[in-house]
């Protein structure tokens, strides 16, 4: 009876745009909607329609594809082929853009250097690979110059080698870039504290840069990671193919471009989907055991 | 050279090298970033020479210099079609992402609506997640819709992480401006679209611009979603320069590296023209900011 009591009392009677408006939706918010639709039909629902299609292969039952690529030598090897490129390519650009970012930190002509490192991620792996094809191979300069100072010729192209260096061209600057800024977000006032109080180059950095550093290097990591994993132009022209650099995402070509298995390319591409996302977790996870917090006084 | 200046200005900066190991730490590391841009130029010069050469064999320079190669790749490439593919998917790229990404960018940053975060994290996740892992699925989907293989499934795949790029780069900018600008505008009766079209897009015009110049050049460069949704007429210049590549021997060696200056070319001209609004740092952090929230 107390709750007809209740129901029936007159309560302050909103309209729905009002209650909408509380919640800071109205004319303004919808223009998020075409975009947002945009994304989800071509990137969220073709993700989930591989990820539906890849338990749908041509022939056998649901987890045929993934019992297939696990069994076949040829197919479960691009994974340890792919990480023998990625991980040493990361932490080679990730570790030496440290060092460097932090001495350009204090250089005047800061912009100059970043301009120039632009170019190399501009134009891309295609044009890199065609270009150390050139001067990498047997009659190129770099050789010619190790033939100078009468070091042997050394084959650099058409195998891992190449395709290293390849993803070191690319893939540096992009980390450099991004360890600079967020070396360039520390205070500096801090480190000049810690260099008054005695602090020794090594002692400022192992105690004052690197537990400040170490949440945009985890995200740097993380970011370089997926990009070198996801090579694919340079090992097809600058590596061996059907060998060293044969990576996960040559596979993936392949099963859809060449045998026209959307089923099995899918089930390749949700297999690379998920070994990215098991790195970038494992790094990010490690990560709680560096200091996180603000990088200095609001500047960060 | 540059280690040497810094160590002149030792009495003013406390950080400066001062100790042997100090100095040679600085000295390492100007020297990998020396050898590190002179190789990078090194291997662009090498392009630039070979594609004017006529016979190099054995020695550090062409034989002679020729611009014929240029010729024949401009018709054995088929460059002149190849180009204007080339600018109406970047063209119909640019204006699109435009028109998608800026009003959604300033709904982010004028309102607080529930599910925001959800919003930015679905807006970052094509930025982040490489072209190579989604693009089979969307090539797969594009193929099923009878898009792929003609101009408008190459320019909806390129799409994909152009539109979150302009609203992720748009947002900062959009939250700099003074919303009681806007207001005045509500309150003289204009509605959404016009305050939109007279008040909005000219004060932002610098930073539509930046961003969508940084996406011009990236769809120029962007090879992985153009390989995959590519017909044979529908390929841009790097999807050909691949190609070329890819089918070394069967082309003069010069006629491909005259096509990839032209790439090159057509590239660093927009970057260029890009870097004179934006500083070459926000090409790589804007929107990873963004992911360290």
């Amino acid at each position: 009876m107390s709750d007809q009591v209740l129901a029936a009392r007159p309560r302050p009677r909103i309209s729905l745009r009002t209650w909408l408006k509380l919640r800071e939706i109205d004319g303004v918010t919808l223009m998020v909607i075409p975009a947002v639709l945009f994304v989800i039909a071509l990137f969220v629902y073709p993700f989930l329609y591989g990820f539906v299609i890849s338990f749908q292969p041509k022939t056998g039952d649901w987890l045929a594809n993934y019992r297939k690529f696990f069994s076949d030598p040829f197919l479960y090897d691009t994974i340890a082929n792919t990480f023998r490129l990625a991980i040493p390519a990361t932490l080679i650009n990730v570790l030496i853009s440290i060092p460097i970012a932090l001495r350009v930190r204090r250089m005047d002509r800061r912009r100059l250097l970043t301009t120039i490192l632009v170019i190399p991620i501009t134009l891309g792996t295609v044009l890199i690979a065609e270009g150390l094809l050139i001067y990498l191979g047997p009659q190129g300069w770099f050789n010619r110059t190790l033939m100078l100072f009468g070091i042997g010729q050394v084959r650099l192209v058409h195998n891992y080698t190449g395709v290293m260096l390849s993803l070191i061209l690319s893939g540096f600057p992009f980390a450099f870039l991004l360890t600079l800024s967020y070396v360039t977000g520390i205070d500096p006032s801090l480190e000049q504290a810690a260099s008054t109080l005695g602090a020794k180059a090594s002692a400022r950095f192992r105690y004052i840069l690197l537990p400040l550093l170490a949440q945009g290097l985890a995200i740097n990591l993380c970011l370089s990671f997926v990009q070198t994993f996801s090579v694919f132009p340079s090992a097809v022209l600058l590596g061996a193919p059907a060998g060293a650099t044969r990576v996960i995402s040559i596979a993936a070509y392949q099963a859809a471009y060449e045998q026209y298995d959307n089923s099995m390319a899918s089930a390749i591409a949700m297999i690379m989907g998920f070994c990215q996302l098991a790195v970038v977790i494992f790094i990010l996870s490690s990560r709680r055991f560096f200091y996180r917090g603000a990088a200095g006084g609001g500047k960060g | 050279m540059n280690a040497r200046n810094l160590a002149a200005k030792a009495p003013r900066n406390p950080f400066a090298p001062q100790t042997p190991g100090e100095r040679l730490w600085a000295f390492a590391i100007w020297a990998f970033m020396i050898f590190f841009i002179l190789n990078f130029v090194a291997m662009v010069a090498a392009v630039v020479v070979n594609s004017f050469g006529t016979r190099w064999l054995n020695s550090w320079l062409p034989a002679a210099f020729t611009t014929r190669w240029y010729v024949s790749a401009w018709n054995e490439f088929q460059l002149h079609d190849v180009l204007i593919v080339t600018f109406e998917v970047v063209g119909a790229v640019v204006v699109l992402s435009g028109v998608l990404g800026v009003p959604a960018a300033y709904a982010l940053a004028r309102r607080n609506f529930p599910g925001k975060q959800f919003v930015i994290l679905l807006f970052l996740l094509p930025m982040l997640i490489p072209p190579i892992t989604f693009g089979i699925p969307l090539a797969t989907v594009l193929y099923q819709a009878h898009f792929a293989g003609n101009l408008s499934g190459v320019i909806l795949a390129n799409l994909v992480p152009t539109v979150p790029f302009v609203v992720l780069v748009m947002i900062p900018f959009i939250e700099q401006i003074d919303p009681r600008v806007e207001a005045a505008a509500r309150v003289f009766g204009a509605g959404t679209f016009r305050m939109f079209v007279h008040i909005l897009v000219p004060l932002l015009a610098p930073g539509i611009l930046a961003a969508l110049l940084l996406v011009l050049v990236r769809t120029i460069a962007m090879f992985e979603l153009t390989f995959f949704t590519a017909g044979p007429g529908s390929q841009t210049l790097v999807v050909a320069l691949y190609y070329a590549v890819y089918a070394a021997g069967v082309r003069a060696g010069q006629s491909i590296d005259a096509m990839a200056v032209i790439y090159m070319l057509t590239t660093l001209v927009w970057l260029l023209i890009a870097l004179r609004f934006v500083d070459p740092t926000q090409i790589v952090t804007r929107a990873k900011r963004e992911a360290a929230h």
